[in-house]
């Protein structure tokens, strides 16, 4: 059995998978681990083995997959990724095509549900404005989100696109993105204290909800399959939503 | 940011005419010309799939500031909440009020965009030219990239429309109801052929832009609703059958390529037409003529499959596909591993999507009954109707109806039942 720690990156994975491919280390001989105190590291273990001089070409199907997984917090992604390399390498080069394997299956879930994380970012974010006095021209626009799996740095490339012109943060848990119209700064993830509280602004917003909801047609199950609840908490128009069913109830909706 | 003077008045506007737009059920904000804001001076980027920022308890997703420039008409549609006789309160946003919304609405990222619409005050191209006069400030003072949807007045001249074209991404039209009869009894001052023809002209400007495109010349030809047109029903204010709607749907689609036909169940409004229906609106019919709708645009189904004369509503109890098999025993079992693509759609439970990911793996390999459970394909409900090399249905389950009682079909389906339709509960 040999330990390997959990890469800390889709790069560092790729290292690891390479060396141990040359290696010939098959999964079933791995034991992966989030510890970095067992003794018998990978790093120790390298200079005993020796390492086949052959290279492996995977799809670049392959490549997609493997970064949009890499992006999921359960880090069991590397085991089952390291998996599909493997057979891949070793006489199912066409595992991906039917895409019937169970690791194959398990790893495309992963990824659906990144991508959907992703896209909900997109939606889900709200920035609050906070004015600079010293440069009213120009405010700064700060959100704070709380992302299901570990997209910061994937998405940070649409809001540059879309906000290019603003100076905006998105604060996270696990990273923080800045902007400042020129480049894009990462920094270690923050708690909620660190975002702005309210925006004056919310108060449009809030009328828009609650005028373009209309009572007569109540669809909560609807609403909350597109919006999970676990997004309602920085949601400011979320608030809304029990007085909203009530108010329909009450009409005679149900 | 700009805080208007008087808060509370534009507050106020925006609940009104927020309120008034509700009954557009058009909130789309997709397939659009792709841009981004690395290179201008303002927000905005559009092109991909469309983006749901939030969702009312509805059910419906809100996208863009769908808002009404004003709810004063001077026409008097029955089924419309702002029709001249209502006493609702009335309201007049500022272009820049609109304009100053949208942006401070994008940079918090609540939006993709913006839909306008309007009553109709003095004159159409008067409307119209308001109407305009917005989307152009939003483009030209302040670069904004997002979406542009506009509501085009059937009656505004063609050099307004063709203006309205190059800011919009989106223009629409609405039919409102499925008939010219119809159309006469609540809609007196609107007009079927004035309609037809607004559409026909916008389908024309299309397809110039797309054949400009595809020219390839050096020079890019300015744009002309990249997102095409849309129009809506309204479903339950008249009598028309599904059928009269479901053809009517069909030509527009044909004629003018639309890109959707939106089907809005008619809510009751506050203070209604006395000559109108005060019952709940019809949302599992809204659903299933929906779901019909996708069979003519997806699944290469015929109207006539669909509906006819001997049946011209469809089944409330059963989606359209599931109907179909039904009437049709004959048709099935379809083998799986053998049966091409288009008669993979006919199979009650398996959408495009599945019908195209199968055809792919039998390429590689034979398809088995747990395979199927792999594609998440729902069982119990194609079980009937398919066979694969490890998997027969029982000849006799299709004969039988108790199969397909309602009971059962509700633990399959998502929102298929009428009660789920209503409630929502899954």
């Amino acid at each position: 059995m040999r330990q390997i720690t959990y890469p800390s990156s889709f790069t560092a994975f790729r290292k690891t998978a390479r060396e141990l491919l040359q290696q010939q280390v098959a999964p079933e001989t791995i034991l992966w681990s989030d510890s970095t105190t067992l003794n018998l590291s990978f790093e120790q273990n390298n200079a005993a083995q020796r390492a086949t001089e052959a290279s492996y070409f995977v799809a670049r199907t392959f490549l997609d997959v493997a970064q949009t997984v890499a992006c999921h917090r359960d880090p069991t992604k590397w085991e089952r990724l390291y998996c599909i390399l493997w057979k891949l390498t070793h006489g199912e080069k066409y595992l991906l095509h039917t895409g019937l394997d169970k690791d194959v299956v398990q790893c495309k879930r992963m990824a659906q549900a990144v991508r959907r994380d992703c896209h909900k970012m997109k939606a889900f974010v709200r920035f609050r404005q906070i004015n600079d006095p010293t440069d009213p021209e120009n405010p700064h626009f700060v959100a704070w989100f709380e992302p299901q799996h570990l997209i910061v740095k994937r998405m940070a490339g649409f809001f540059k696109q879309r906000f290019a012109n603003m100076h905006w943060s998105i604060l996270t848990p696990d990273d923080c993105v800045h902007w400042n119209q020129k480049q894009l700064f990462y920094a270690p993830g923050t708690d909620k204290s660190m975002a702005p509280r309210e925006d004056d602004y919310e108060t449009y917003w809030l009328t828009y909800y609650q005028n373009i909801f209309n009572p007569a047609r109540l669809k909560t199950k609807a609403m909350c399959a597109e919006m999970p609840k676990k997004y309602w908490k920085n949601l400011p128009e979320a608030a809304l939503i029990p007085q909203l069913i009530e108010k329909s109830m009450r009409m005679g909706f149900k | 940011m700009h805080i208007p003077i008087c808060v509370q008045s534009t507050l106020k506007k925006l609940a009104i005419l927020s309120d008034a737009a509700k009954y557009d059920a058009s909130c789309a904000s997709s397939g659009t010309a792709k841009r981004d804001s690395l290179d201008g001076k303002g927000v905005g980027s559009a092109g991909g799939a469309g983006i749901c920022h939030s969702y009312a308890p509805d059910g419906r997703c809100i996208s863009l500031l769908k808002i009404l420039m004003t709810n004063y008409c001077i026409y008097d549609c029955l089924y419309c909440i702002n029709r001249k006789s209502s006493d609702t309160p009335r309201a007049r946003l500022t272009p820049q009020e609109i304009v100053d919304l949208t942006i401070n609405f994008y940079q918090r990222n609540y939006i993709e965009g913006l839909f306008l619409s309007s009553g109709i005050i003095r004159t159409a191209d008067y409307t119209m030219e308001c109407i305009i006069a917005v989307a152009k400030t939003l483009r030209l003072e302040h670069d904004f990239r997002g979406y542009i949807h506009l509501k085009t007045i059937p009656d505004a001249t063609k050099d307004l429309i063709a203006e309205a074209g190059k800011w919009a991404d989106r223009l629409s039209i609405n039919v409102e109801l499925p008939t010219q009869q119809s159309l006469k009894k609540l809609a007196p001052e609107k007009d079927t052929h004035d309609i037809a023809a607004s559409m026909q002209r916008i389908h024309e400007k299309t397809e110039e832009y797309k054949a400009a495109k595809r020219a390839k010349t050096n020079s890019k030809p300015p744009p002309f609703a990249p997102a095409g047109q849309s129009t809506q029903m309204i479903v339950g204010a008249d009598d028309a059958s599904d059928a009269t709607i479901l053809t009517t749907a069909d030509q527009l689609y044909k004629n003018y390529r639309l890109r959707r036909v939106y089907y809005s169940a008619y809510s009751p409004i506050p203070m209604p037409s006395l000559r109108l229906p005060a019952v709940a609106p019809p949302l599992v019919r809204e659903h299933r003529l929906y779901q019909a709708d996708w069979l003519l645009r997806f699944y290469a189904f015929k109207l006539d499959e669909i509906v006819d004369n001997q049946q011209p509503n469809l089944n409330l109890e059963h989606d359209p596909k599931m109907s179909w098999a039904l009437r049709n025993p004959d048709f099935f079992p379809v083998d799986i591993n053998r049966a091409p693509r288009e008669v993979l759609l006919r199979v009650p439970g398996i959408g495009v999507r599945n019908a195209g990911r199968i055809v792919h793996i039998r390429r590689y390999q034979a398809l088995r009954w747990q395979d199927l459970q792999k594609l998440r394909i729902p069982l119990r409900k194609v079980m009937p109707f398919v066979e694969v090399i490890d998997y027969f249905p029982n000849k006799y389950a299709l004969e039988n109806q108790q199969t397909f009682a309602p009971s059962q079909i509700q633990q399959l389906e998502l929102f298929a039942s009428p009660t789920a339709t209503i409630t929502g509960e899954l």
